[in-house]
């Protein structure tokens, strides 16, 4: 740190040159994320045959989708930009609405306590994937790999287990339930009904990027993404920065899992899976780079957004579902290759 | 460097405008036909029935979702099918995105029935009229549908497990292809019920790959000598992986599938499949479209509390050369 306070004696040094303010808004990671979220609203207010895509009720349906993705996909953006992937992120969703299932529904306890050991559980998994990642050294791509079919395993065997079925229902029978439905799966803003999870995925929105961006502990995401030797050289706590991140997005994925388990009132054992890949391109597409070092929370947030409008923008659209993939496919290459695009030449000067 | 770059966005942008232009042609071109198919009737398509379902776009969905649209055309009603790859959520949210977009009736299956009972409530009170479809026999009336049309799951295995009795095999295996359906367990339970020496096997790489999923069936046959017969659940599980596992294993075993494939009919004719089990999904697609529109236009409330069943009808080979030239066009 203390080497850039060295005076620029050659005015060369590229760190130091000035950059004007419309470069600088070049260069954020979310730009194209945003340009690309415009115009996919626009073509979807286009396309829609509703009437309601661009009301506040077809707000209240496209934020839905997104939030259940949002919430995961930001402190998925915060590992990536540290470095690392969780493939179990998905998966997780599942396995922590079934912990906090199983333990009311077969082990009697009440609603707000299994929520808290179920938060607990999580993190000891993030903790584990972490830990592993570091002990061993693997890509964490391989050890999260491990961590989804051990998981996605023990969702399926401990069910069938303890249930005889494949799904753990009459969580509103829970003492507690109607409490903890009101914070984690009810709605607001009546006609309208916005889902509280929207409320949610705003606020993990706004502390993710006041930590990156005003937080010494942001600084450190970035520098072990970017450089992790250089990162430990300079004093930074490669081990513990990377473990939290993937703490967090364990528990991210766990308050997915319990929102999810509130809303539907049950939970089947193969929910979220395949989830984890909804998690990714929405990091991705919001600006995060898969090598690590570079993008930002509001980025995976707004990715999170295409995908939400998408998913209900073809409903309303009423484009043939054989098609669906494709035109997602589409959307996600467009706004990754906008991004992509507007980030080389707003980074021209550098590279 | 640049300009290749910015070409190249261009062009992709042109790709979506493209897919966004034909997707939104294929819409107009069904209502269209549909409104053309209703030219003697007069104009339904007013009328807009939803069809949000559990299905994933596979061999099963593809014919039901063919049934929806063929009753569409002949009443001239607007159709919208969705599909939410066996994501509860997905369809909790289908359905209330609906409700909100202005669907005049609601078509579902039901294989989660708690995680869509909110969304359904929504639906029944703004007024629109649900009928359950495929899954659900059991809990169509807690959902507030005015019937369900579909095969139960239970009497479907108990049919089997007469049949396996009359071929005369003394124990049956039953592989269960995928781990969140509960109307699989259901079949094997029916089976059960009526057969009575039946055993489960999870497969756990069901439809994605069939080959491994032979391997788990055979390794299944080669350890318990005393199986001879399979009832798959499925019918490309059925030809993809019972029957070359059969085959492999050397010993006669006798195969019974639940639906139909072009394939499964074809082994059927040839005498290597013994029966399959039919649950008509082309009349599961159909019916929910037509029960809808008599309710919305005449007040029609029909099944009288009961389901109705579109199987289980079988398929042996005194029957397979009907059912093969019905199954290539895609509707059986």
């Amino acid at each position: 740190m203390s080497t850039t306070t060295a005076p620029a004696a050659t005015g060369t040094d590229e760190r130091l040159v000035a950059v004007s303010r419309f470069t600088r808004v070049l260069r954020r990671p979310e730009l194209g994320a945003l340009l690309g979220a415009i115009v996919i609203y626009v073509m979807f207010a286009l396309v829609d045959t509703t009437g309601v895509f661009v009301t506040i009720a077809g707000t209240a349906r496209w934020t839905d989708v997104a939030a259940s993705v949002g919430i995961v996909a930001v402190p998925v953006a915060l590992l990536m930009i540290s470095g690392e992937f969780d493939l179990s992120a998905g998966v997780m969703v599942g396995t922590s609405g079934l912990f906090a299932g199983l333990l009311t529904t077969q082990y009697g306890f009440s609603m707000w306590p299994a929520i808290g050991l179920t938060l607990l559980f999580a993190a000891g998994i993030g903790l584990v994937n972490g830990w592993l990642v570091m002990l061993t050294g693997l890509p964490s791509f391989i050890v999260t790999l491990a961590m989804f079919f051990s998981l996605r395993g023990i969702n399926l065997g401990v069910t069938k287990m303890l249930t005889d079925t494949v799904r753990v229902a009459g969580i509103d029978k829970v003492p507690g339930y109607d409490s903890a439905a009101s914070v984690f799966a009810s709605t607001f803003w009546a006609p309208y009904d916005f889902r509280t999870s929207v409320l949610w995925w705003l606020a993990i929105t706004v502390v993710a990027t006041t930590v990156l961006t005003k937080l010494r502990f942001g600084n450190w995401v970035y520098a072990v993404g970017g450089d992790q030797t250089a990162a430990r050289n300079t004093g930074v706590p490669v081990r513990r920065t990377k473990i939290a991140m993937f703490v967090c997005t364990s528990l991210a994925a766990a308050l997915v899992g319990i929102i999810t388990l509130l809303r539907l009132k049950s939970m089947q054992a193969g929910q979220g899976v395949g989830e984890e890949f909804t998690f990714i391109i929405a990091a991705v597409v919001g600006g995060c780079l898969l090598t690590g070092g570079f993008g930002s929370a509001i980025g995976a947030s707004i990715g999170a957004s295409i995908i939400g409008m998408a998913f209900i923008g073809i409903a309303y659209a009423g484009w043939n579902t054989d098609w669906s993939w494709l035109f997602l496919g589409v959307i996600l290459f467009i706004a990754v290759l906008v991004n992509t695009f507007i980030g080389r030449r707003a980074q021209g000067a550098r590279k | 460097m640049k300009a290749p770059k910015l070409a190249l966005v261009v062009v992709a942008s042109t790709a979506l405008v493209l897919a966004g232009c034909s997707g939104g042609t294929t819409a107009d071109q069904s209502t269209a036909k549909s409104t053309s198919a209703a030219a003697g009737g007069g104009d339904n398509s007013a009328i807009k029935i939803c069809m949000y379902t559990h299905g994933d776009g596979g061999g099963f969905w593809s014919v039901a979702k063919k049934g929806a649209e063929k009753a569409a055309a002949d009443l001239g009603v607007t159709l919208d099918y969705q599909e939410s790859n066996n994501d509860a959520q997905k369809q909790a949210q289908l359905i209330e995105a609906g409700v909100t977009g202005g669907c005049t009736g609601l078509a579902v299956s039901a294989p989660n029935p708690d995680a869509i009972k909110d969304a359904l409530k929504k639906a029944t009170a703004a007024g629109i009229p649900i009928v359950t479809m495929n899954s659900g026999s059991a809990v169509f009336r807690d959902l507030g549908a005015i019937t369900h049309v579909g095969q139960d799951e239970f009497i479907a295995g108990q049919e089997a497990g007469k049949k396996f009795k009359e071929m005369g095999v003394k124990k049956v295996l039953c592989p269960l292809h995928e781990a969140n359906n509960i109307g699989l367990q259901q079949r094997c339970d029916g089976i059960k019920d009526t057969f009575g020496n039946v055993e489960n096997l999870q497969v756990t790489a069901g439809l994605a790959d069939l080959a491994k999923s032979q391997a788990e069936i055979q390794a299944k046959l080669e350890s318990d000598p005393s199986i001879d017969a399979v009832f798959a659940l499925n019918a490309d599980i059925a030809t993809g992986a019972a029957l070359p596992a059969a085959e492999a294993v050397g010993r006669p075993i006798k195969i019974g599938t639940v639906d139909l494939s072009g394939e499964a009919v074809t082994d059927i004719k040839d005498g290597k499949i013994a029966f399959a089990i039919d649950q008509q999904q082309f009349a599961q697609g159909y019916l929910p479209v037509v029960l809808l529109y008599l309710n919305k236009i005449n007040g029609h409330v029909l099944g009288g509390g009961q389901p109705m069943y579109t199987g289980p009808g079988f398929v042996t080979k005194d029957n397979a050369d009907l059912i093969q030239k019905l199954a290539e066009a895609g509707t059986r």
